[in-house]
């Protein structure tokens, strides 16, 4: 068996395979399927320092080798993360908080009530989501409002801090720069690319809100180009994602620069392939006669 | 959750039945072993392979459990691309599941008279449920509504649970009209109501429940992308807000739900 322990930061990682926030709960949901200590981290749902109900049903739509969401962030506040579904992970992983806000001064009192929990040592700062009007993706788009909110959460958050960035821009190499001048630990990339979807038969939008987000293989090239040139460009850590399926999806991740990567919609389809790429990395390194997944990060010519 | 025993299950295809054009049974085994323990209303997610524009699972009700033969039947509907590749299954193929899925109707208790009201696939959850109920000693009425004579499908099985009443739009089989005009349902009152099928005719079955006095559980086909509780991409809205047709569901009792009946 290979070396697959990695840092993002001061995070260890048992290996570098996580599931991506919104697409495996908090973790809980999946333990008739996993054993979440063979993982090296759960990413859990998208918090926010208020409860939020989400858009109106239809939230998804299938597109051929992916699918659009428009959940729209619904949760039940951090307060209720920290009281009720906190003391449930216990489990020997690292569970990392995705945190979300509509202003930065509301991202950096949800890390702020987050840095108080003692077995979360990590935040993923989710500055792309596509699916809510009120900030979000609007705070990834331009490099000036990535910093702003880094700024904000950095001064309150002393651990680990990722920031997730968005692929709907033009130049995502000047928001990373951005982000790492402003203190983020890691960068993860990508959330989902906006898409659309419609019913010709009723000659109407599928989603409730139009518009959605894209995940799953349709997107893997577009986060690896991005993976690739991030990496190349930041020297803070970076985790890949989008599109991720198998061992071999996770290991040309783990090729072009990223230090770990996150498994997001495949789990909907095979709710135990996490721990299956997991295993598949391990076998790649064997075969190929590498001693440690560091040796593979970013070696791709 | 872990105690749920949800599993992921190579099944293999024991029987693949055409109903009818538009209805295929499919009946399988775990090859490994005995089947984890289902309840009515409960469901599984099928993958569908051989279908290249398929790419999430199909959500599909456990129609039978046979115990004898350790069997696990559904009923499937071809409506599009995904349900018409489950149609093209053989004998002998794998059938990959995970299952069982959400939470189904509340079991029956001795002496209660049950109303099982079914349009078309809807009637698939309620032949397990007939079988249940009945077990547990309740009285079992079915009423199912078809389009035509053609569309009632498994009626000789449902005949072994209870007594079973018929509506088709066209008049070939039963009643002409809908199940809710059916004469049964002004001639004679039931502890409690359960449905399934589409969204028309389970609003109207649960005005008339609630016009009744009549407890009454419906079961919904939200569009689901896990099948688990992760994406929330199923939820409906509720008098708690949005809650999770997978794991909350899909039976529902219909006081919980915001319809306008
Ligand atoms: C809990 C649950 C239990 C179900 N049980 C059964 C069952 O026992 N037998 C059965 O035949 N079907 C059942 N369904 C419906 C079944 O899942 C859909 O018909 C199926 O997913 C359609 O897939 P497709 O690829 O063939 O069609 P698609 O190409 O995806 O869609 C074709 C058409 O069907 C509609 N459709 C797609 N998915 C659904 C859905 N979930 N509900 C309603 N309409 C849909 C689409 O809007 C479209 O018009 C169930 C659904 C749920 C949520
Ligand atoms: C249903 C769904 C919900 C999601 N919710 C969140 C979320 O709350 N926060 C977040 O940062 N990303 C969220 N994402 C984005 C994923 O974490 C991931 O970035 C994206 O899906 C691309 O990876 P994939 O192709 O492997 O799924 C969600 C994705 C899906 C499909
Ligand atoms: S289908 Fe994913 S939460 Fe219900």
């Amino acid at each position: 068996m290979a070396d697959l322990r990695v840092n993002i930061g001061a995070l260890e990682l048992r290996n570098p395979v996580l599931t991506a926030s919104g697409t495996f709960g908090y973790g809980l949901e999946f333990e008739d399927f996993v054993d979440l200590s063979e993982l090296g981290g759960v990413i859990v749902k998208g918090t926010t320092l208020q409860p939020r109900q989400g858009n109106a049903y239809p939230r998804m739509a299938e597109t051929a080798q992916g699918m659009l969401n428009c959940v729209g962030l619904q949760n039940k506040g951090v307060d209720y993360f920290c009281q009720h579904i906190y003391p449930r992970l216990t489990h020997d992983t690292q569970f990392v908080v995705n945190v979300s806000g509509s202003s930065p001064e509301d991202y950096a009192e949800c890390a702020a009530r987050v840095a108080g929990l003692e077995r979360i040592r990590a935040i993923e700062l989710n500055i792309s989501c596509p699916n809510v009007r009120d900030g979000g993706m609007a705070f990834g788009t331009s490099p000036e409002a990535a910093a702003s909110v880094v700024e904000a959460v950095r001064q309150a958050y002393p651990k680990t801090l990722i920031v997730k960035l968005s692929p709907n821009v033009t130049d995502i190499v000047s928001i990373a720069r951005a982000v790492e001048a402003a203190g983020a630990d890691a960068v993860s990339l990508i959330n989902t690319l906006m898409g659309m979807a419609i019913d010709a038969e009723r000659r109407r939008r599928v989603l409730s809100i139009g518009t959605g987000g894209l995940s799953g293989p349709a997107v893997k090239p577009v986060a690896l180009r991005m993976v690739w040139q991030v990496a190349h460009a930041v020297s803070i850590p970076v985790i890949g994602l989008g599109g991720i399926s198998t061992a071999t999806d996770a290991v040309e991740f783990l090729l072009a620069g990223a230090t770990a990567v996150e498994v997001g919609t495949a789990n909907f389809l095979d709710p135990a392939i996490s721990v299956k790429i997991v295993r598949g990395i391990d076998e790649y390194l064997t075969r190929h006669g590498y001693a440690s997944v560091k040796d593979i990060i970013g070696i791709c010519e | 959750m872990g105690t749920q025993g949800k599993q992921i299950l190579d099944l293999r295809l024991t029987g693949v039945e055409r109903l009818h054009e538009r209805y295929v049974l499919l009946r399988a085994v775990n090859p490994e072993g005995a089947l984890p323990p289902m309840m009515a209303g409960q469901f599984a997610q099928l993958r569908v392979d051989g279908s290249a524009g398929t790419f999430l699972r199909r959500p599909i009700s456990i129609h039978f459990v046979d115990e004898e033969r350790q069997e696990v039947w559904f009923l499937v509907q071809t409506v599009g691309e995904g349900t018409r590749a489950l149609a093209r299954l053989s004998a002998g193929d794998t059938l990959n599941a995970v299952l069982p899925l959400g939470r189904g109707f509340t079991p029956a208790r001795e002496g209660e008279r049950l109303l099982l009201v079914g349009g078309g696939v809807g009637v698939a959850p309620l032949l397990q449920l007939g079988k249940e109920t009945q077990r547990a000693g309740a009285e079992v009425t079915f009423l199912l509504g078809a389009r035509s004579a053609e569309d009632l499908l498994q009626l000789p099985l449902f005949e072994r649970y209870g007594r079973v009443f018929v509506t088709t739009e066209d008049g070939t089989a039963g009643e002409r009209g809908f199940v809710t005009q059916h004469s049964l349902l002004s001639a004679e009152r039931f502890s409690r109501i359960a449905v399934c099928g589409p969204k028309p005719m389970m609003v109207a079955v649960a005005r008339y429940a609630k016009s009744s006095g009549t407890p009454c559980e419906v079961s919904l086909e939200n569009m689901m992308a896990c099948g688990v509780g992760a994406c929330l991409c199923c939820v409906e809205d509720t008098t708690e807000g949005h809650v999770c047709v997978c794991t909350e569901g899909p039976v529902f009792n219909i006081e919980r739900l915001k319809w306008q009946i």
